[in-house]
């Protein structure tokens, strides 16, 4: 019974053997297919369509364009929505646009009978545009004259913010002191999420009302988005969120599911399927955001953080989607991870250009932040001739810290034993010395980064969750939740934080996986590591209340106050003594049908969390460079975390292999690459380097798990930190081994063939 | 769904050539881990194939009376892998198009469409120079053979007229007799990759195993289509094994390639790469030959 233990996935042997059903397994009779007609060209306008050729072929049912669609502009992310409009998020999109901001981007539609009709027909549609300038750069749009990509945005910044802690800027308060100044310019590059399953969905009408099913982390948000995106009272729509093959963020957005709303719409509520290919999934969906961040440090020799710059620039591509919350992110990490002595400032902006879409993806600017602010550590250490991680222990934040901007508290932490397992695991003394004055062609190295992550939203956004709790005849109940499996396990969690608090036994738990908003309670979905923190806030409360109704009926029946009875495999005990008082199936049996009092026990509750904590964990690898044909080699690696109290130990782990995966993929070979006109160059995973199995070492993941006070069950937040610090650790490792720091990733062969040759060593 | 206009699956060799010879726009479709990619791209959409997949006489390894190896096209890269005659008298072959993309294409994928293609990057192709392969073309007029060096012609351009077929590939006893050999596939992904060079090395040492006596140097991925490096070749022979042997071999290599910049590998990349993987690929030749390499 309950948390803790390594119980099998609930999903596990329906998804091995093939029952679980994904949106695109339903088979739905009379269905059409859309495809999305995409722009050849990157900035400018939609002048005309001649759709005389697309029109003949057969098989065509209707051609819309974006002459056709409401003239209203819909957010896109997966937030909650706000209440205040300043607070809401940037409407910058249609359901297609005449406005062209991005290649590819949606200007047309076409329904048809199948694929290759639809796809004939948007091969054979003939585009007029008016075409401007193409900004693939920050810098680009940023420049004086640049056409600006969004009317509302004249220098195509969306947005800039700043912060400053301390009494002192940093000149003030390096003035007369001893300190050494360590500058450095980190630049990430713009990947993308990869989900095996791509973004689907199929729509129809049902009495009036509009029926999307989709692959969605979110399913209400995609139902108010709807809503909004058409103009329709939002209780017409139903969302239904079967099984998904991942998310990873880039589903913690409404990508298609108004489009195809719209169009089951514009040919009578027949069903309409919209799948993307994985080519426009790469390029017209949503991509990491490209962050460059200039930092600049203060340092005394002993090794304290004096004071801190930093100024981060964020690629947004053409349109808002989470927009500045993700640059925003990143540099409050830097207040949050390191404490300065005298003074931390910060600036951020986001700039709209005309590559894809920059929105929420697993770690949402914090892989950005830690790759510049861990490799920036190192080159202080060198710098000053520290020990690396004798420098991080010196400045990382400690238990009790308080954030002066938001208040999010430090409750738990353990970090420096997360450092003291990692250390012990790679031999860092031993290999450090041993990897010292190297030469030859093949070097090896360690090194290591650390990352502080937030658990959920609060305090910026409303942090919401909902469950209800149903019992059944033979003393089983139902679990229906708001919150989303997205693969990542959450419905075994969810299972078993329920039995611990009611004192079920699991299998006697069954949860509705799918989210059908008519029914489901309301949860804004998966996203931000949140879900067993605040959803799990939700469980406990409606369980508890499931419990204490539970236990009146007991009372009902035995007479016994409620108070000396407890629930204990599923079975009503004596709480002292722990005798068996009644069979759960026996009391449910009697509540059901009872003659003289009869009630059908359930609990629903909402959660509002206004709380957060600080998740930490760290990344130590050990690599061998092959200087002259530039490859790095990961000989051994190990995430370490504290994410409190864990659920399920082996579904933890799993969790964090994933985010290794991704981290490995960012350091050493994804890049989603633009040409100067915007074109998407590799948007396919032949030429895009997702690490294959054949490129992963064997990857470790080891835990500590102080109890978190603010957590239902101790727990803290663990879906997204394990892709922040393999990035750093591997650049950080690579410069151990070769004293090359290299400052962008990807760290691929032909950049680390150039900087060896610049640095001498080819 | 697939955009296919027309299908012939072509019961023969002169089937296949009759059908190819009565439609103009028709493509050879054989494992289809080529076509089909670029029919679904749009590239090929609508298209009209003859099949030749399934055709008995296009399948097999098989040792002619003279010792010649004859590979037939439509045998799979895994069936070359694992082919007894491959294993044990070219093994630098099976290996090389054990390279090519990952299991499932290795099992569809055939080593005549990989040539076919005339593309430079072709697992099989710098191997099948270095082993100086003769390839056998059918058409309606009856057959003709034509040495691999001749047969590429440019960017996805071979001598292969329309109506022809590759028929045979065949590797002739003195271009493998007492050679050892080694491919080195370099990608940026250990699997589902295309080459960003490909180096292949076929050498035969002296009886001393201390010298060579007839080294062939080929590439991918480092000109229009696979080359050999004859300057380094001849340079090689009769030479002593020792490393400033390596190291010119590496330089005069780099002498004899026009690789590319594109947005995949810049050129000056790529002729690190040949310099550097030749000697490596070299020296594991030897190795694979029966000699010794200190370092």
């Amino acid at each position: 019974m309950g948390i803790g233990k390594s119980i099998n996935r609930v999903d596990a042997v329906e998804k091995v053997t093939g029952g679980a059903q994904y949106t695109d397994d339903f088979s739905v009779p009379n269905c059409l297919v859309a495809k999305v007609v995409r722009s050849t060209i990157a900035n400018g306008w939609v002048k005309s369509f001649d759709l005389s050729e697309a029109e003949k072929v057969p098989g065509v049912v209707k051609i819309v364009t974006c002459f056709d669609t409401p003239d209203i502009q819909f957010p896109t992310p997966g937030h909650p929505w706000s209440v205040e409009p300043a607070h809401q998020d940037v409407s910058d999109r249609k359901l297609l646009n005449r406005r062209v901001r991005i290649y590819g981007d949606d200007i047309a539609a076409v329904i048809a009978e199948d694929e290759v009709a639809a796809a004939r027909a948007a091969r054979l549609m003939k585009v007029e545009y008016e075409e401007y300038p193409v900004y693939i750069t920050p810098e680009q749009a940023m420049a004086e004259g640049a056409v600006a990509i969004h009317e509302e945005n004249p220098d195509n910044v969306l947005k800039h913010s700043a912060f400053h802690i301390g009494d002192v800027d940093f000149d003030q308060a390096i003035a007369g002191e001893d300190v050494r100044i360590v500058e450095g310019e980190y630049q990430t590059q713009t990947v993308q999420h990869c989900h095996i399953e791509v973004p689907v969905s199929y729509a129809y009408m049902e009495k009036g009302r509009v029926v999307v099913v989709s692959s969605t982390q979110i399913p209400h948000i995609v139902r108010r988005v709807i809503g909004q995106a058409n103009g329709i009272p939002w209780g017409k729509v139903r969302v239904i969120k079967p099984y998904i093959g991942g998310g990873f963020g880039n589903k913690q957005e409404v990508l298609y599911e108004p489009l195809n709303a719209f169009l089951t719409m514009q040919v009578g509520g027949r069903p309409v399927k919209l799948e993307l290919s994985r080519e426009e999934t790469l390029s017209c969906t949503r991509v990491r955001h490209a962050i460059d961040l200039k930092v600049k440090t203060a340092v005394r020799p002993d090794g304290r953080l004096v004071a801190r710059q930093v100024i981060a620039v964020s690629n947004q591509g053409g349109y808002a989607s989470h927009g500045h919350a993700i640059v925003a992110n990143a540099i409050n990490n830097f207040r949050h991870t390191y404490h300065d002595e005298k003074s931390l400032q910060a600036d951020a902006y986001t700039v709209y250009t005309n590559i894809a879409s920059g929105g929420a993806m697993r770690g949402y600017g914090i892989p950005q932040a830690a790759y510049a602010m861990e490799s920036h550590m190192d080159d202080i250490a060198r710098a000053i001739g520290m020990d690396p991680i004798e420098l991080r222990e010196k400045n990382c934040m400690q238990q009790g810290y308080v954030d002066p901007m938001s208040g999010i508290t430090c409750y738990s932490s353990g970090l420096l034993e997360c450092i003291r397992k990692g250390k012990e695991y790679i031999h860092w003394e031993e290999k450090r010395k041993a990897y010292q004055d190297q030469t030859g062609p093949v070097r090896r190295g360690v090194g290591m980064a650390l990352f502080s992550y937030k658990t959920g939203v609060y305090p910026i956004s409303l942090e919401t969750s909902s469950a209800r709790l149903i019992l059944n005849q033979d003393g089983s109940a139902q679990l229906h939740m708001g919150a989303t499996e997205i693969g990542q396990g959450a419905d075994t969690v969810f299972i078993q934080m329920a039995a611990e608090t009611i004192g079920f036994r699991e299998e006697n738990i069954h949860i509705v996986s799918t989210q059908d908003t008519d029914v489901a309670p309301f949860d804004t979905g998966a996203y931000a590591s949140r879900q067993t923190y605040v959803s799990g806030m939700a469980i406990k409360k409606t369980a508890e209340l499931f419990k204490s109704k539970i236990l009146d009926y007991a009372n009902y029946m035995l007479k016994i106050p409620a108070d000396q009875m407890d629930i204990r495999d599923g079975n009503i005990v004596n709480k002292e003594s722990g005798e068996q008082l009644l069979t759960m199936e026996k009391l449910a049996m009697e509540a059901f049908y009872s003659l003289d009092y009869s009630v059908h026990i359930t609990a629903e509750t909402t959660n509002h969390c206004k709380d957060n904590t600080f998740s930490f964990g760290v990344c130590f690898a050990e690599v061998e460079v092959d200087i002259p044909v530039g490859k790095v080699k990961v000989l051994d690696i190990i995430n370490v975390h504290d994410s409190g109290t864990l659920i399920n130990p082996r579904l933890a782990e799993a969790q964090v292999h994933g985010g290794m995966s991704m981290g490995l993929g960012y350091a050493l070979g994804e890049q989603l690459l633009f040409d100067d006109k915007g074109r998407p160059l590799n948007n396919n995973l032949l030429d895009y380097k997702l690490p294959t199995s054949m490129d992963t070492p064997e990857l470790h993941a080891d835990f500590v798990q102080p109890t978190d006070s603010s957590g239902p069950y101790g727990n803290k937040a663990l879906g997204e930190p394990p892709a922040i610090s393999p990035a750093p650790a591997i650049r950080n490792a690579v410069l151990n081994a070769t004293g090359v720091a290299v400052n962008s990733i990807p760290m691929n062969p032909q950049k680390l063939v150039e900087q060896f040759q610049a640095a001498g060593l080819i | 769904m697939y955009d296919i206009e027309k299908l012939y699956l072509a019961k023969s060799v002169p089937d296949a050539i009759a059908a190819l010879t009565a439609d103009p726009d028709a493509v050879i479709i054989s494992g289809g881990s080529d076509v089909l990619i670029k029919i679904r791209e749009g590239k090929l959409a609508g298209c009209s194939l003859v099949s030749i997949h399934g055709i008995r006489e296009l399948n097999g390894v098989f040792m002619e009376e003279d010792g010649t190896i004859l590979i037939r096209p439509a045998t799979s890269f895994s069936h070359v892998t694992y082919h007894p005659i491959i294993q044990k008298y070219i093994p630098v072959l099976g290996d090389a198009v054990d390279q090519v993309g990952g299991p499932q294409i290795r099992n569809i994928g055939t080593i005549g469409g990989n040539v076919c293609n005339g593309a430079t990057s072709a697992d099989s192709a710098s191997t099948l120079f270095a082993l100086n392969a003769q390839l056998e073309l059918r058409g309606p007029d009856g057959s003709r053979r034509v040495e691999i060096a001749d047969f590429y012609k440019g960017p996805g351009r071979t001598d292969r007229a329309h109506n022809e077929l590759l028929v045979a590939i065949r590797v002739r006893k003195k271009d493998y007799e007492g050679f050892g050999g080694h491919y080195i596939k370099y990608a940026q992904r250990n699997a589902m990759d295309i080459a960003t060079l490909g180096c292949a090395v076929n050498v035969k040492l002296n009886p001393a195993k201390d010298a060579i006596e007839d080294m062939r140097l080929a590439f991918g991925v480092a000109a229009p289509t696979p080359i050999r490096c004859h300057k380094a070749e001849a340079l090689a022979n009769g030479q002593k094994i020792s490393q400033s042997l390596f190291d010119e071999v590496g330089k005069t290599a780099v002498t004899e390639v026009s690789p590319r910049t594109s947005w995949r590998a810049s050129k000056e990349f790529r002729l690190q790469l040949v310099e550097e993987l030749s000697k490596r690929a070299l020296k594991q030749a030897i190795i694979n030959a029966g000699g010794a390499v200190n370092a």
